[in-house]
């Protein structure tokens, strides 16, 4: 009880005092799961549009295996994409191995099936209530995809912040391809990982108790922007 | 200008999972009038609209347009019976049609505040959509119809389940539309409004087309047991 006591005059004290490290990480952490987001998001959301507005074959297997890695576990990723990008990797020659690049990367990896799945069962619904209407005004699918993914923006900001959640407090991948490098790679959970190693527990908890503020922050800030939840339903 | 009419369905057949809808159906749609499609429920009457249009695939036979699918499809519309609003403002889903297919949204704007004039929904451009009443739904959805000017328009039952009133307003669009030059198939089982605005009727029973006569003959004497029994207002069986 004490320890989370001192966590919250430890995060208390780091947020007052502008503490340079505390925002620098704050900041990283942000670009990274941020751009991560943004990249997964251009991916996964005509992904999931396509995939709701497309008849073929294998269309239950893609979604069966969309749906599964959206359990991608975080360290097989951060491994993989080790591998690839390490010096002796196909793309070790770009040089982007613990930068925050590399983590970005493996966030993509990470979130793209998150959103693209969660985007695939909002627009799936929304095609079963436009399907005649978009068929009879004779639209092409790609205007078909262009209409499902506006017209369903607000499920989709849910997906997004669902990456966003998922990506801000990953640790796994992005220690395994940033290396936590102090200024560089270090982002908010990996310093937590850090801190509660060197049994720093008051540090962790302060960065944990930010890492939550800033999540919900974000979650909220996008909220208000959007609008949801202060309009009525469509 | 190109001509998709007359349309004309072959030997046609609707089955959906195993289960046998419509057809084999034969007829000619030719360019004018106002086509009622009669029939008791489950006749099969939304399915050949939905044939007719493109919406629905024939098991067997074939739907022919006087121009080549691409082009057909693009000169038609459908007013379904329960209208689907896009998750937009009324004037959204008004423009929805001409932008999609390349229109300045500025000059589809004013062409959706002229029709929303006519359906006396001004002052309700950027209202959702979802919040208009039933009759209001659906004038916009046949509005939205219209917008691109079709030559041909498919109404499934569009005055299904709407007041006098909101019947009233509906009719009034469609005999505009018709005067206009646009060709007209609407189903319905409603016969006071099949007599107030069919020129010819295609009456259908078990999927198929069991008469097919001018407005004026069949309402008087209509040629087939089924037909005679649906106008005396028995069940037909």
């Amino acid at each position: 009880m004490l320890e989370i006591w001192q966590g919250i005059q430890a995060a208390f004290w780091l947020i007052v005092t502008f503490d340079a490290d505390l925002y620098e990480i704050a900041a990283r952490s942000l670009l990274v799961t941020c751009s991560a987001v943004a990249i997964a998001a251009l991916i996964g959301l005509p992904l999931g549009a396509w995939l709701a507005v497309s008849r073929y074959r294998l269309r239950r297997l893609v979604i069966a295996v969309l749906n599964a890695l959206m359990g991608l576990p975080p360290v097989v990723v951060g491994l993989v994409v080790y591998l690839m990008l390490s010096r002796s990797g196909p793309f070790g020659v770009m040089g982007l191995l613990f930068t925050p690049w590399a983590m970005i990367i493996a966030q993509v990896v990470i979130l793209t099936p998150l959103i693209a799945s969660i985007a695939h069962q909002s627009i799936r619904d929304l095609w079963a209530e436009y399907h005649d209407l978009l068929i009879s005004l004779n639209t092409t699918r790609p205007q078909r995809i262009k209409t499902l993914l506006w017209d369903s923006r607000r499920a989709l900001l849910t997906a997004a912040l669902a990456g966003f959640g998922r990506g801000i407090g990953e640790v796994g991948a992005i220690m395994i391809v940033g290396g936590n490098i102090d200024h560089v790679t270090r982002v908010m959970t990996t310093a937590i990982a850090l801190e509660t190693s060197k049994g720093d527990f008051a540090l962790a908890i302060g960065l944990g108790f930010v890492l939550i503020g800033l999540a919900v922050a974000v979650n909220l800030a996008l909220h208000m922007l959007s609008g949801t939840e202060v309009r009525d339903r469509w | 200008m190109v001509n998709i009419l007359p349309l004309s369905v072959q030997n046609a057949s609707v089955t959906r999972n195993g289960k046998h809808l419509l057809g084999p159906v034969d007829l000619e749609i030719g360019p004018t009038g106002l086509t009622i499609v009669l029939g008791p429920n489950g006749a099969g009457k939304s399915t050949l609209l939905r044939l007719l249009h493109g919406l629905e695939k024939p098991s067997a036979g074939r739907v022919r347009y006087a121009a080549p699918r691409s082009k057909a499809f693009a000169l038609q519309a459908f007013v379904f019976q329960t209208p689907v609003m896009l998750r937009r403002t009324v004037l959204g889903n008004l423009t929805y049609p001409l932008t999609v297919h390349g229109m300045a949204r500025h000059e589809a704007e004013k062409q959706a505040l002229t029709w929303l004039k006519t359906l006396g929904l001004s002052g309700h451009e950027q209202q959702r959509a979802s919040q208009l009443s039933g009759g209001e739904r659906q004038k916009l959805a046949l509005a939205r119809a219209l917008i691109r000017a079709p030559q041909l328009l498919f109404l499934d039952e569009p005055c299904a389940n709407l007041d006098g009133a909101a019947t009233r307003d509906i009719e009034r669009l469609i005999l505009e539309a018709r005067a206009a030059g646009t060709r007209i198939l609407m189903a319905t089982h409603d016969l006071g409004q099949a007599r107030r605005l069919a020129t010819d009727v295609l009456f259908l029973n078990k999927g198929q087309v069991v008469e097919s006569a001018p407005a004026d003959a069949f309402f008087e004497a209509p040629q087939t047991q089924e037909a005679q029994a649906f106008l005396k207002g028995d069940l037909v069986l």
